[in-house]
């Protein structure tokens, strides 16, 4: 681990230009400010803008306080997802206050003219999914959402970031927002991943070494060999987690990956348009001597599949590790941690593998693609999922349920007892009726393991997709490697 | 319920000034301490309770599942700091890194709509404390030695009083008379002391924004 401290964003935001070396970050950053406040912050231009059911209806109240239309309703995309039901999609939704919430989007887009893949839509889908699924979101670009997964989008080179409902409103209004320029970090993941090792175990990994408040106010690059040889699912569910160490965004420098993944998809440039996308794209990465504020350094072999055994996404350990002893934490840090492990019903000192697990859910918008849903069924096919533990497999979106069905995987999950529901956001946030029943343990692919995120006194385990595959096989948290085929 | 619902319509009413008005550049209150960290978004307010299309009413579901047993409002939690009648007054004062996690604005709109005019704590998620900014909720970061001195302060006598004055950037705890300034940045206080918005800010900018899009760069 080393620290940068000689870099000066201020002096390098008036010396945009010239020779001097850029990050990625910076590359974008600078291409979308309209204005720079004299000590404070800047106008900054967004490009594409997710709405969702949740977040945006006190924003376009305010519009039509104020009398604003839309200012470019042709650059905002909305779905419904956090709220929707994942069974029965095609009747009415039973609960009132959901139903009158989606109803809500449905008319203020057709009233403000945005394009709205709702329930029954061949493209509906949780936000974060269906934005790269389409062709939407693509590498420079800056994209927000009412949504703190937003960083997810960053996989592709992109400024992405969550904001609140108020900024909703003042992108809706202007395309613009208020941004002051955040503190920069790159961390390097360098080396071969183990076996049974995946994307999210990198990112929980880096999120129990540094925090879960360890990123706050920087933006993230994540660089390395390690990185550059995942897929573009497998980098998404890394920039996914970025908020979970609390910083604005995360990104990855788009390269051959990134463009074979865009090309042909529904909203992706073509023809001429593909050619000079291309020679633009291909600018997007950190210059050689580019400044950091903060640089890590991460081996990918000292990554083992992870497990989290507190309440907040930092609390993580390899699945060979132990809870931290109560000697082992700082005064300071106490009274969370002991209130966190009460809380999960997990003694200090003690190890992870045997604790029995009561509920599997393997979606979000961290693990909901099809890699992950082909990754679980790899794993499980023509085994049985232990018999008291209550299986939810909850795709990203309907092109990924689509591409299930077609290819026999939703099969797979039905021999080996797992319920293959509809797409949203489902029990990650349990804002639908998809909670976990109060003291019960979940593993979970979700980025989050707060108290009560997934429905009041839940317990959650956050695992990658092949770690809670094998706990819906065995009923308890295990060590993958010791069920993967040689 | 009763006394509970009395408090709150009292503090409901109180908001409706919300807006750091001229004479509202300095509190001066009690605090409410929480001396827990990482407290995010979805114990301030969780998920079930995001159902709403209006921004009015969630401070009664402020901490709901801290506050009350098994959801249920008849059984308050009596030693959680909100139920707890030896701390009252405007300010909540927590541990760092307030306001982790989910983007919903609807943390911020829950304690303002309970009654509180501040935040104090040595470390604020960013996008907390941007939502906080855009409801005239003043997220007052402190260092970890001055955030332990308050929560030593209120420990003593539970009625301390601090007084955070924004034009001078400064907060003090009165009993002590300790105090340490705070950072806020020039833009967001003008916005603050003045009732501005961002909104109103970049709807000036119309011109400019369109300027700027038809840049070829762009």
């Amino acid at each position: 681990m080393s620290n940068t401290d000689s870099y000066n964003s201020e002096q390098n935001l008036t010396q945009a230009g010239g020779d001097r070396s850029l990050s990625l970050f910076e590359k974008i950053w600078e291409k979308h400010i309209v204005k720079t406040i004299d000590g404070g912050p800047s106008v900054f231009y967004i490009d594409k803008h997710f709405i969702h059911e949740v977040t945006s209806p006190q924003a376009f109240k305010g519009l039509e306080k104020r009398g604003l239309k839309v200012f470019r309703p042709n650059q905002v995309v909305a779905t419904a997802d956090h709220n929707v039901p994942t069974l029965n999609q095609h009747l009415p939704i039973v609960e009132e206050l959901s139903r009158i919430q989606v109803q809500t989007l449905t008319e203020n887009c057709k009233k403000f003219g945005i394009e709205l893949y709702g329930l029954g839509h061949p493209y509906q889908g949780i936000v974060h999914i269906i934005g790269p699924e389409l062709g939407v979101t693509q590498p420079g670009m800056t994209i927000v959402c009412g949504d703190s997964h937003t960083s997810t989008h960053g996989a592709f080179g992109t400024i992405a970031f969550g904001i609140g409902t108020s900024e909703v409103e003042m992108v809706l209004a202007t395309q613009c927002l208020m941004q002051s320029k955040p503190k920069l970090m790159r961390i390097n993941v360098e080396g071969q991943l183990n076996k049974g090792v995946v994307s999210k175990d990198i990112i929980l990994y880096i999120i129990s070494k540094i925090s879960a408040s360890g990123a706050t106010g920087y933006a993230v690059e994540y660089a390395g060999s390690a990185i550059r040889s995942l897929s573009m699912e497998a980098r998404m569910t890394i920039c996914n987690m970025s908020i979970e160490m609390g910083a604005r965004c995360g990104m990855i420098a788009p390269d051959e990956t990134t463009f074979k993944y865009m090309k042909g998809r529904k909203f992706a440039p073509q023809g001429e348009a593909w050619d000079k996308a291309m020679a633009y794209w291909k600018t997007l990465h950190s210059d050689e001597g580019a400044m950091f504020d903060k640089e890590l350094y991460i081996k990918a072999e000292d990554i083992e599949p992870m497990i989290t055994y507190g309440t907040n996404p930092g609390m993580g350990i390899g699945i060979t590790g132990h809870v931290p002893e109560l000697n082992e934490i700082s005064t300071e840090d106490k009274p969370s941690f002991v209130k966190s492990l009460h809380y999960m019903g997990i003694e200090p000192g003690t190890t992870m593998k045997g604790k029995k697990v009561d509920y599997v859910f393997i979606g979000s918008c961290t693990n909901a693609r099809i890699e992950d849903l082909k990754m679980v069924a790899g794993f499980v096919k023509g085994k049985k999922k232990a018999k008291d533990v209550e299986v939810w497999i909850v795709p990203g979106s309907k092109q990924v349920e689509k591409q299930a069905v077609e290819e026999g995987i939703n099969k797979i999950f039905e021999e080996a007892g797992f319920l293959l529901r509809q797409p949203g956001c489902s029990a990650c946030l349990g804002m639908n009726e998809d909670k976990i029943p109060a003291g019960k343990y979940c593993i979970s692919t979700s980025n989050r393991n707060f108290e009560g995120r997934q429905g009041p006194n839940a317990r959650t385990f956050l695992a990658s997709p092949l770690t809670a595959a094998a706990a819906a096989i065995t009923g308890e948290v295990c060590d993958v490697r010791e069920l993967l085929a040689n | 319920m009763g006394v509970f619902s009395t408090i709150e319509e009292e503090k409901k009413k109180q908001l409706n000034t919300a807006k750091f008005q001229s004479e509202r550049k300095v509190i001066l209150s009690a605090a409410v301490p929480i001396e827990l960290e990482n407290i995010d978004t979805d114990q301030i307010i969780p998920a079930r309770f995001l159902k709403a299309t209006t921004r009015e009413g969630f401070g009664k579901n402020l901490f709901r599942d801290w506050r009350y047993e098994n959801n249920d409002e008849n059984k308050p939690v009596k030693d959680f700091a909100l139920n707890n009648t030896i701390y009252s007054g405007r300010l909540l004062v927590a541990g760092k890194n307030f306001g982790c996690g989910s983007s919903r604005e609807h943390a911020a709109w829950a304690i303002k709509d309970y009654g509180f005019d501040a935040v104090v704590s040595s470390f604020f998620a960013d996008i907390f404390k941007n939502n906080a900014l855009n409801n005239f909720l003043l997220p007052v970061q402190v260092s970890d030695a001055f955030l332990g001195k308050i929560f030593e302060a209120i420990n003593k006598n539970p009625g301390t009083e601090l007084e955070i004055n924004l034009e001078e950037q400064y907060i003090k705890i009165t009993s002590t008379g300790e105090q340490e300034n705070f950072d806020i940045n020039k833009y967001k206080k003008t916005c603050l002391l003045n009732g501005y918005d961002d909104i109103d800010y970049l709807l000036s900018m119309k011109n400019e924004i369109e300027e700027f899009e038809k840049q070829p760069t762009h």
